[in-house]
């Protein structure tokens, strides 16, 4: 199995999101805020985090994403799962 | 249940309910739609005595402090039951705040125990605020896989003393809990408890809505906070009821839970209320034209009938596909920790889901006044349960003024603050802050806060002044952070803001970077502690002889502004 690196988990995250919220492709970047960008609340964050769960395989403690507010940080937290 | 008048703490009457329902199911855990686990009132006593004799042989007793910092789960139970079986003082924090925050709340309350998941251990442990701790002698952790780096903790496993630990009995005057009802700033607001506190709350909160065994109640709200505290485990314990606890929140699992369960009970806060509302309605909106309609003359008709009271059977025979999504048996979904808009009451109400909405704060012993749905009413927050005194101070000519409460539920004080303390319990009486009136039939109404505070659709307390760390060292003159509200009192409990003002120095201007440095330091604070607009002021801030803002009379003086002029976006 190979191993991702934290670019491409971050690549991957952002494909995710923006199909989820249904942006424009490209318009998400690492350091976005995807609360403010998406105009998300914190319910909808986790519908996201299961979202990430099913595609990587993992499972995420919901405290993960509290406090987590950009794509950079969330996959770092998913990068540690890996 | 049991009758709380014969008891003098929450460890007795815990002690209690254990014995008197042995075969009852107290608590179900599921994770992602897997049922985990299943205890009864029996295993549940198994599960904790021998970690009250670990506590004991660590030797906590009275006057001891021990803090949980857990998600809700089964283990938050059981070690809140061990720290009470010992007459220790339980300092439940919230597992959602950043660990440097946690670390400063440990410190402050003085905890030597904590009890706490692995995962947060090990954001918890890896954070340079340990070094601050070293009231902490003693980390549990639980769920810790077999090979990891614990990092000085004891696994949760093998923390089981030998023999039978000894139950000392706790004085309704001790304090039970000491609860962080707000503020990891300057000075975080540590309300203590007294076990009376929760004796007088339980039995006042029973009396209109009852648990009774075979309930089941959906915990959802962090069990840290005092609403789920109480709904979510004094209360179903000391009726023998059941807490059905989900190791993840995600919407999908919680949809699943209420006919998989078919859960009595639920706790909300508004924002998650609301979104169930939206996501309801969305549904509805969906349906063929044909099926809308009809949905909404039903609607119309359970209103009618329901109108002086709630009848459920006749809801949900009338709107059995929406109750059989709720799983069939839901009596009421409560809802609480922040204001709740009208309509998003009326909405549930309509459908036959009654919402039991109120008014509390932790300084009181959570709930002041709740909606006795006798009738129903979405423009108030209800009466004052028994028990509780609730005078309005300094009505003005429409007899709004300060709500003050006297109870024997209102908290002890404030933990090593006495100052603070004095001014907001006098003679007896527990000035909330915020603002309301009586109607003509003794309903409560609210009308927005005194105080320069917000309190958030999540039910977070945010006090303006512990936002103004994350500014610090801003090149401006000097800046200070208000809630919009205390500025510009709205008579509302909606759409409550933060604001940063700003004093540039003489001469400077509001750059492109100033703004950004701004943007940039906010979006670095947690979501809810955001400022969400800024003021330029364009004279020097009073000041008292230390130097400190004098806070009062900035805010009077900026009243004299347009609101809506003067705020800009950040």
């Amino acid at each position: 199995m190979c191993m991702r690196t934290i670019e491409q988990t971050t690549q991957e995250i952002l494909e995710l999101a923006t199909m989820q919220f249904k942006v424009p492709a490209g318009s998400l970047a690492a350091d976005d805020d995807f609360y403010k960008k998406l105009g998300i609340d914190s319910l909808q964050a986790l519908e996201m985090l299961s979202r990430l769960e099913n595609h990587f395989r993992i499972e995420l403690p919901d405290y993960e994403v509290q406090g987590v507010s950009d794509f950079k940080t969330l996959a770092q937290r998913i990068q540690a799962r890996l | 249940m049991l009758d709380l008048k014969k008891y003098n703490s929450v460890g007795e009457a815990l002690r209690d309910a254990l014995d008197t329902w042995p075969t009852e199911v107290c608590l179900i855990e599921s994770d992602r739609g897997e049922e985990k686990q299943r205890l009864t009132y029996r295993n549940f006593k198994d599960n904790a005595l021998p970690l009250a004799k670990a506590l004991q042989d660590l030797g906590i007793g009275p006057g001891d402090r021990v803090a949980i910092i857990m998600t809700n789960q089964s283990k938050w139970l059981i070690s809140a039951y061990a720290i009470f079986f010992r007459g220790a003082t339980l300092v439940p924090l919230d597992f959602k705040l950043k660990s440097e925050e946690q670390w400063q709340l440990l410190k402050h309350s003085d905890a030597k125990v904590l009890i706490t998941e692995y995962g947060i251990w090990r954001q918890l442990s890896a954070s340079p605020g340990r070094s601050a701790a070293t009231c902490l002698k003693t980390v549990i952790a639980t769920e810790a896989p077999k090979d990891a780096d614990v990092s000085g903790a004891e696994r949760w496993e093998n923390v089981k003393g030998a023999n039978a630990p000894v139950f000392i009995a706790q004085g309704r005057e001790d304090i039970a809990c000491i609860v962080y009802s707000s503020g990891t700033g300057g000075t975080p607001k540590c309300c203590m408890m007294t076990h009376e506190n929760y004796l007088e709350q339980c039995m006042a909160l029973t009396s209109l809505y009852p648990f009774w065994p075979g309930v089941r109640y959906l915990s959802i709200l962090p069990t840290n906070h005092a609403i789920d505290f109480m709904v979510g485990f004094f209360g179903p314990f000391t009726c023998g009821a059941a807490v059905v606890h989900l190791r993840t929140l995600r919407p999908e699992y919680v949809r699943e839970a209420f006919p998989k369960y078919e859960i009595t009970y639920v706790s909300l806060v508004p924002l998650v209320l609301k979104n169930l509302q939206k996501g309801l309605q969305a549904r509805f909106d969906a349906l063929p034209d044909a099926k809308r309609k009809a949905l909404d003359a039903i609607r119309n008709i359970n209103r009618a009938l329901t109108k002086d009271r709630p009848r459920l059977w006749l809801s949900r025979k009338l709107l059995g596909e929406v109750h059989a999504a709720f799983g069939g048996k839901l009596e009421a979904i409560i809802v609480g920790g922040a204001f709740t808009e009208p309509q998003t009451l009326q909405f549930f109400y309509d459908l036959g889901i009654p919402v039991a909405n109120g008014y509390g704060l932790t300084e009181a012993g959570t709930a002041v006044t709740v909606n006795d749905l006798k009738p129903f009413r979405a423009d108030t927050v209800g009466k004052p349960l028994p028990g509780m005194e609730v005078q309005i101070r300094n009505a003005d000519s429409d007899g709004i003024g300060e709500v003050a409460v006297r109870s024997k539920t209102v908290m002890a004080g404030y933990l090593n603050e006495p100052q603070l303390t004095d001014e907001t319990i006098v003679d007896g009486w527990l000035r909330t802050g915020d603002m309301g009136r009586f109607d003509s039939t003794g309903h409560l109404q609210l009308f927005g806060r005194k105080k320069n505070m917000i309190v958030t659709e999540e039910g977070k307390n945010v006090y303006a002044e512990d936002v103004e760390q994350a500014f610090e060292g801003l090149h401006v003159k000097e800046f200070c952070v208000f809630a919009a509200n205390f500025i510009w009192p709205q008579r509302s409990m909606v759409n409550e803001k933060l604001l940063l003002v700003i004093h540039l120095e003489h001469g400077q201007a509001f750059t492109p970077e100033l703004k950004s440095e701004i943007s940039t330091r906010n979006s670095r604070l947690i979501n809810y502690k955001r400022v969400h607009g800024m003021v330029i002021y364009q004279e020097d801030f009073p000041l008292t002889a230390s130097l400190k803002i004098k806070r009062s009379e900035l805010a009077q003086r900026l009243a004299a502004l347009d609101r809506e002029q003067s705020i800009l976006p950040i």
